[in-house]
């Protein structure tokens, strides 16, 4: 790789511009539309950058009840569906990674069936089952098909990672005088963490972004999260949204993602390929 | 010889057994161990399609529950005999093969740059997560802005383009809009695409690629003949992953169009049918049809480009 002609330099120079282009584009598209007054998007702005910047877009976004509400809903429901997610993953991934038992291949099967499962298809019975017991617009209505729509991808993740971890050390941590839940705490536990981390972050990514459930079994703001909340924020006129707010709450919504992937970027790059592709 | 074989025939019987009984508990922990995931995955998935299975046997709305009543496969031939239903499946698999094939090509051109750079790395893949992070509806927001009339950059700075102009309206017609809602989903599903591809580059060897330059090769035929059929199975598990979730697109058009200038994917035209309408015994008809079109398509891919994900695991 270090012997590259020069061309292939450029090349590589070119490349490099146009992928930060494209990733980055559109996120300083809305930062800068939150920062445009209400009366610029009002009378039609069609520039980039707004004219006066002004951080009112903010004041009111974090002032509307309905939005800070679904920001907790969002965290709520995200958090502890991963951690339940992850928890259930972890004690499958172990089996399917150390342990031969029968039905292996067919958990495999079944967790990428449903990795591949039309939600919206679920959304008629579960609606209808989640009236009858009484989970319709609560959190654990969300949490509870979030956990089993993450979990395939958990699964997997995980799985892959535990099949690196080298096990033996676990029985040679013993044979130096370790008890077993030492081995287990300070050896399994420390290998272990990373894959179980990358599965966290990517199951709490799912259950950020979800919203075909989000906007089906919630119908007021006690159990709306962020991206449903968003897609019913129409403002006074229907005929000319409420942009810059619009863009403000997509900004801040955005910015735990930004936050985990400036922390994590490594491990959820490999945790995304583990689990699909490894040769 | 055989003689000397019979004592040993009986310590690997006894090995056997003794192998068999912890291999049966090895079992049962196994199962143990997942069948709270097995349960789990199962109550939300296998038995409301069991339900959405009988209930799309009835006439069923929930604005007029008693007038609940068995009306066989009707609902089923009422939806087949639809025109919105084979517009919105055509739409729908428009939206998958366009945005599918231009994430494999952009995609690919982003993996050969990510796998080349020798600068810069961790800054390039925290960029790159960033469109894959970010949550659908954000995007649809952040390029519906873009291509609004009043308020949208794309029409004042692309007005040179033949085909666009200062007063286009991009939510008006069909394919307009089609375009917008493909930009948004490719825009934040590249990212995933590259980093499966790029995982797949890095699997084929320096040194076929460094034999193939030695003996003449073109930059095309190093391409062509050494790169993509090294990492196929990596390009088919991300066609696989990526077709299925196309085919269920829905956020994006919820929020860009809500289904107007003809624009209802299958997903969201079943949303409107249960949601909407509280015709349940009609959606539940759908979700079936919309659940076994999925499988029958996860089914084609498979067979058509031999996907083997237990080989791109390196299951074997």
């Amino acid at each position: 790789m270090a012997k590259q002609s020069g061309k292939n330099q450029v090349g590589t120079w070119i490349g490099f511009v146009l992928i930060m282009l494209w990733c980055l584009f559109p996120v300083a598209w809305i930062i800068s539309l939150s920062f445009k007054s209400e009366g610029e998007t009002g009378a039609g702005s069609a520039q980039f950058l707004p004219k006066e910047p002004t951080f009112d877009n903010y004041k009111a976004i974090i002032d509307n009840p309905d939005f800070t509400r679904a920001l907790i809903n969002s965290f709520g429901i995200s958090l502890i569906a991963t951690v339940l997610s992850v928890i259930f993953a972890t004690l499958a991934a172990y089996a399917i990674a150390r342990l031969e038992f029968r039905g292996k291949r067919l958990v495999l099967s079944l967790a990428l069936a449903i990795a591949m499962f039309p939600v919206v298809a679920l959304v008629g019975p579960l609606f209808d089952m989640w009236t009858t017991f009484g989970l319709f617009n609560t959190w654990p209505g969300l949490i509870i098909p979030y956990m089993s729509f993450t979990l395939p991808l958990a699964i997997w993740t995980l799985s892959a990672f535990f099949r690196e971890i080298p096990w033996e050390m676990e029985q040679a941590a013993q044979v130096d005088g370790a008890t077993s839940w030492q081995a287990f705490r300070k050896v399994i536990v420390p290998l272990a963490a990373p894959g179980v981390f990358t599965a966290a972050i990517l199951t709490f990514f799912f259950a950020w972004n979800e919203f075909v459930l989000a906007i089906s079994l919630t119908s007021t703001t006690s159990s709306r999260t962020v991206p449903a909340q968003m897609s019913f924020f129409v403002g006074p006129d229907p005929f000319n949204p409420p942009y810059a707010q619009l863009a403000t709450a997509s900004v801040i919504v955005t910015l735990p993602v930004i936050v985990i992937v400036l922390l994590f970027q490594r491990k959820i790059v490999a945790g995304l390929t583990s689990g699909a592709v490894k040769g | 010889m055989t003689a000397t074989m019979a004592p040993e025939k009986d310590v690997t019987k006894a090995a056997k057994r003794a192998a068999s009984d912890r291999a049966q508990a090895e079992n049962r922990l196994g199962l143990k161990l997942v069948a709270p995931a097995v349960v789990l995955m199962l109550l939300v998935t296998a038995w409301p399609m069991i339900q959405a299975l009988y209930l799309s046997l009835f006439r069923y709305r929930l604005t007029a529950p008693d007038d609940r009543a068995f009306v066989g496969i009707d609902n089923y031939l009422t939806i087949l005999s639809d025109d919105q239903f084979w517009k919105s499946t055509l739409t729908t698999l428009l939206i998958m093969v366009v945005t599918v094939a231009v994430e494999l090509v952009i995609g690919f051109a982003f993996a050969m740059v990510m796998h080349r750079i020798v600068f810069a790395r961790g800054l390039m893949r925290t960029s790159i997560l960033i469109p894959y992070g970010i949550i659908t509806v954000v995007s649809a927001f952040a390029w519906q802005f873009a291509f609004s009339l009043n308020n949208g950059f794309v029409n004042s700075w692309f007005n040179w383009l033949p085909f666009i102009a200062d007063d286009t309206n991009w939510f008006g017609d069909y394919p307009h809009a089609m375009f917008a809602i493909m930009v948004s989903e490719i825009w934040k599903t590249t990212p995933f695409m590259a980093l499966l591809l790029l995982a797949g580059l890095a699997q084929v060897s320096e040194d076929m690629l460094e034999a193939a330059k030695v003996d003449g090769a073109t930059w095309t035929q190093r391409l062509t003949k050494v790169i993509l059929p090294n990492m196929r199975a990596a390009i088919m598990v991300a066609v696989l992953f990526r077709a299925l979730d196309a085919y269920r697109i829905f956020d994006n058009i919820f929020v860009m169009t809500k289904g107007a200038e003809g624009t209802q994917s299958i997903s969201f035209l079943t949303y409107r049918q249960v949601i909407e309408q509280m015709q349940l015994g009609l959606g539940s008809a759908m979700s079936v049809l919309l659940f076994l079109s999925v499988l029958l398509l996860a089914w084609l891919i498979v067979k058509l480009f031999r996907v083997d994900l237990a080989q791109a695991r390196g299951e074997g």
